[in-house]
């Protein structure tokens, strides 16, 4: 079982074999399961992310009000323009949009590696989709791919908002996402590990700040730009930029980080954007809508 | 390590909006239900730290009920089980906690009927995934990283060696074990940490066994 990124990477590059692959080998291994079994079952979370997206860019809105309608406000933009950004890139944006909006609307959706950081990975992933033109298995490839990395984070760090901020969760899904961009892209599983440790490093600090506690404001557009930083994060390190930093102590600064950060910060809804005056306002509001309803 | 498989990462399907908050919340209710075995009749839930402080946002209350209504983190019956729960008789109270707990995401589960009670202590870890620490006054020290029943059982001899045999006529292998109990003779608790996932029809064997009363599966 592999304890770090640096193992990973090892273990794919002595064996000449995928990041996914290997986290394939070793669920096998570990739930006593048969190739097949392992990749319906993974097959299944991509039908549900599939959906999610088709979903959100329909238009949903969630029971609050807060959000929604986004995804589709930036589908029909790019139709009309040509994005600034490039058309993958607000493509991704877009995709993680709907699949955040779909959660925070009570929809279903898979956790990646939590619900409020969802979009990241599903986000690229049909994005990148268009231009690469990935078999249905090199799709399912890029879940165990961000799997792999963020199972690292999950055990040597953490991936929850309530005990390391948003760096945790939209830092680690936006890591996850650009290690899996590179191995579609074609890349080295060591440019995975750098595309993460680069993604990680320009999230770091993040903190996890919902208006009245929801999966909402700020979520959905962190997601937005957790996709948009592994896209970039990719190319950089496919054009054979390195982190200065190994992935593994970028892991470990993020974690340091979170400790130290005060409960304010870690979705507690009473630092940061959750306590300004108007997330103070829509909290009101939205808690006397949520009363009536009871 | 705390996380074993990648379906822990990417997964579970649930329905938003919080993994830690309503899939994880979730599936501290059902762990409470299992182990109860039936619906109870009332629960008291205390919640700690961010759950405390944003649980009506992220329907931690209604999941927490729907995993005492036995449904699963993806079940669109979710999101009506605070009324669901009533009109099945259910009284339910909720205490917001100021009280200082080791995680953030802590919530203590009590719950009966006129035939028992079970309190638990429930922690969410992050991405759906949750930790019991506490069964009716027995510490935990489970190391997530296996599978685990718990079995509570009268503190008889015999106890312990009827459920390690239905194990090994399974081959199922045991890689950790521990008995506590209230007093000589009462209530006690088996926590075994097995290598193997254990499926249901072992687990109905051990629930009819010599002095077995509960049997719940954890940490899936």
């Amino acid at each position: 079982m592999f304890r770090n990124v640096a193992e990973l990477v090892e273990l794919a590059e002595s064996e000449n074999i995928q990041i996914s692959e290997v986290m394939i080998r070793q669920e096998m291994e570990v739930k006593q399961l048969s190739r097949e079994q392992v990749f319906s079952q993974m097959e299944r979370n991509l039908d549900v992310m599939e959906k999610a997206v088709e979903d959100g860019l329909k238009g949903v809105k969630s029971h609050s009000g807060l959000t929604g309608g986004d995804a589709v406000l930036i589908q029909n933009y790019m139709k009309n323009h040509t994005p600034l950004s490039g058309h993958l890139l607000m493509d991704a944006v877009s995709k993680a949009v709907a699949t955040n909006e779909v959660n925070a609307a009570m929809g279903t959706i898979c956790a990646t590696p939590t619900a409020g950081s969802a979009g990241c990975v599903p986000g690229t992933l049909f994005a990148v989709k268009n231009q690469l033109n990935p078999t249905r298995e090199q799709m399912v490839r890029y879940l165990f791919t961000s799997g792999a990395f963020g199972f690292v984070v999950a055990n040597n760090a953490s991936i929850s908002g309530a005990a390391g901020g948003c760096q945790a969760e939209v830092g680690s899904a936006a890591g996850m996402a650009a290690a899996a961009i590179v191995e579609m892209a074609g890349g080295t599983p060591s440019q995975s590990a750098e595309a993460m440790a680069i993604t990680l490093k320009n999230m770091l600090g993040l903190i996890c700040d919902p208006v009245a506690g929801l999966v909402e404001v700020p979520c959905v557009k962190r997601n937005a730009m957790g996709s948009s930083n592994a896209v970039v994060a990719a190319d950089m390190a496919l054009a054979g930029v390195t982190s200065r930093i190994p992935c593994d102590e970028v892991i470990d600064a993020m974690y340091k980080v979170g400790q130290r950060m005060p409960s304010a910060f870690r979705e507690t809804a009473q630092g940061g954007l959750a306590a300004t005056p108007t997330g103070r306002e829509l909290e009101a509001k939205v808690y006397g809508i949520s009363l009536k309803k009871e | 390590m705390k996380y074993r498989s990648v379906f822990d990462i990417i997964g579970p399907v649930m329905i938003g909006p919080s993994s830690s908050h309503t899939a994880g919340a979730a599936r501290i209710g059902r762990a409470a239900r299992h182990l109860f075995g039936r619906e109870p009749k009332y629960a008291h839930i205390h919640l700690y730290g961010s759950f405390a402080k944003t649980y009506k946002g992220h329907g931690t209350d209604v999941a927490i009920i729907g995993g005492l209504l036995d449904y699963d983190t993806y079940d669109e019956r979710i999101s009506q089980s605070l009324h669901t729960a009533r009109e099945n008789g259910m009284k339910i109270r909720f205490h917001e906690e100021d009280a200082h707990s080791d995680h953030p995401n802590t919530a203590r589960v009590k719950i009966g009927d006129d035939n028992g009670e079970l309190e638990l202590v429930g922690i969410s870890i992050g991405g759906g995934k949750a930790e019991i620490t506490e069964l009716n006054g027995f510490e935990l020290k489970l190391s997530g990283s296996h599978p685990a029943i718990l079995l509570i059982h009268n503190d008889r001899y015999g106890a312990i060696a009827s459920a390690t045999a239905i194990l090994a006529k399974n081959q199922i292998n045991i890689g950790r074990m521990e008995v506590s109990r209230k007093a000589e003779g009462e209530q006690a608790l088996m926590v075994i940490e097995v290598d193997q996932n254990i499926d249901d029809a072992i687990l109905g064997e051990l629930e009819r066994a010599d002095h077995i009363t509960q049997v719940a599966k954890i940490s899936d």
